[in-house]
């Protein structure tokens, strides 16, 4: 590793770990929410150091995007400081971290080296095919898109099912998403009394919408792909909700339409599978819907299942924002 | 073994501390946020099990001959939407006790719970076995 490398590895994990560590002493939840937002983003910057682009796209959306709007919505709905934790408490929780954390070093000895390349998640062979083979097979630079959507498809199936099924359990929770009263106009605070912040947010939301759908069509030549696409695009009408008022955002898109569009991106993952199988192959097998260009078949497979995930993912995170941020109001 | 390791012993450390807080700390909000710590722990270490040294991100390109392998980038990247699905969740039920309980903290919850069951089992024994219809 050369000095460069380390210097920034060091600095950042250092920061990481400070940063824990005033997220645990900090008894006022907001601002621990706050150092939790700037965890995430240094996070995202070690994973660029670690080559790790696409997971770093990631982690920027959602770990510092919705993950931070989630929490202070709900620190918002709920208490906003924590009680101090009774020794009582403490003891077990430092013992149980102690022994954890012994078992961990004492395991790790046996690690390879950090960036050793003659680990056995480097030399095994599934490393050739998916870097030399995906280039026969499936043609696109991005290898993390090829990986995720086509060799390992059903994992990413199964994914995008949990993500459904936690929209499910968050409806299911906080109220429906068709509520009759929700388009009812609010005589409340709305940031969009301030001009600067009015004009800005109507200029940049466009941006927005336009950047996610380029993410989700550029997945396959640069780090981007259908999560990070939907996220970005949900994180567009956030911005709308949080400056223009929840009515606006939930009149610009409705309770039915979001229910339509959350099944919608599954239902379009789901008939690819189908539609395989239907041409004569395997599920998922993409080779079938060109067969006889397999190239071009794994190509349109991609782009289907990546705009089914983007889709899907949009919407769920529109619709969890907007029940948390309803429970607020309607209290 | 502390200069070729360092990466690792600092992500246990990360790991442990956001386990300290899930223990530890009442609160249910301030949980949720232990265990994102927790998560982001592990998927860091993760992720520096793929990374090579003089490495490139795995996105073909003439220029570069080394590449960090992309698995762990796959699997990371199912694992943090997970992450922030289970998290909506989780804030979803702590809405849901704030409302019925009226506190986050996980004793008081606890205790207030156990004073209804109390409550609720003494006015079944006032009523008699038969519910007070007679």
């Amino acid at each position: 590793m050369s000095t460069e490398f380390t210097i920034i590895n060091v600095t950042l994990l250092a920061i990481l770990i400070a940063t824990a560590l005033a997220i645990t002493r900090l008894r006022a939840l907001y601002e621990a929410t706050m150092l939790a937002a700037l965890f995430s983003l240094v996070t995202a910057s070690l994973f660029v150091l670690l080559d790790a682009v696409d997971v770093a796209f990631t982690e920027a959306a959602v770990g510092v995007g919705v993950s931070t709007v989630l929490v202070l919505t709900v620190l918002a709905l709920t208490r906003s400081r924590e009680a101090t934790t009774p020794r009582s408490r403490r003891v077990p929780g430092l013992i149980a971290v102690l022994l954890a954390g012994g078992t961990l070093v004492y395991a790790g000895q046996d690690l390879p080296a950090f960036g050793d390349p003659g680990t056995p998640v480097q030399v095994h062979p599934i490393t050739e095919v998916y870097l030399v083979g995906s280039q026969q097979d499936i043609g696109i630079p991005n290898v993390v898109t090829s990986v995720l959507a086509s060799y390992r498809g059903l994992d990413t199936l199964g994914e995008l099912v949990v993500v459904f099924a936690a929209c499910v359990a968050v409806v299911s929770l906080l109220g429906p998403l068709t509520d009759p009263e929700a388009n009812r106009p609010r005589a409340d605070f709305h940031l969009a009394d301030y001009l600067v912040i009015r004009t800005v947010s109507g200029v940049l939301m466009p941006f927005i919408l336009l950047f996610a759908l380029y993410v989700l069509f550029h997945g396959e030549y640069g780090p981007g792909g259908g999560f990070q696409a939907g996220v970005i695009f949900a994180s567009g009408f956030v911005l709308y909700g949080l400056v223009f008022g929840l009515d606006q955002a939930q009149r610009a898109v409705p309770g039915r339409a979001l229910w339509f569009v959350i099944a919608a991106g599954l239902l379009l993952y789901i008939g690819v599978g189908l539609a395989t199988i239907l041409l004569g192959g395997a599920f998922l097998d993409y080779d079938m819907l060109s067969p006889d260009h397999p190239e071009s078949g794994q190509h349109q497979g991609i782009l289907l299942v990546e705009t089914g995930i983007g889709v899907t993912v949009a919407a769920v995170m529109v619709a969890i924002f907007f029940r948390f941020a309803s429970r607020g109001i309607s209290r | 073994m502390i200069a070729s390791h360092y990466a690792y012993w600092a992500l246990f450390t990360i790991m442990m501390i956001g386990l300290y807080v899930v223990i530890s700390h009442g609160n249910l909000v301030k949980k949720m946020i232990g265990l994102s710590v927790f998560q982001v722990g592990v998927l860091l270490f993760f992720i520096s099990l793929g990374k090579v040294a003089g490495g490139s991100a795995p996105i073909i390109s003439d220029d570069v001959e080394v590449y960090s392998h992309p698995l762990p980038h796959v699997l990371i990247l199912t694992a943090i939407v997970v992450g922030v699905a289970t998290l909506a969740v989780g804030l979803a039920l702590s809405v849901r006790i704030f409302e019925i309980y009226g506190t986050i903290e996980e004793d008081e919850v606890i205790q207030r719970s156990a004073e209804e069951a109390d409550d609720q089992f003494a006015w079944r024994q006032a009523d008699g076995p038969d519910g007070g219809a007679a």
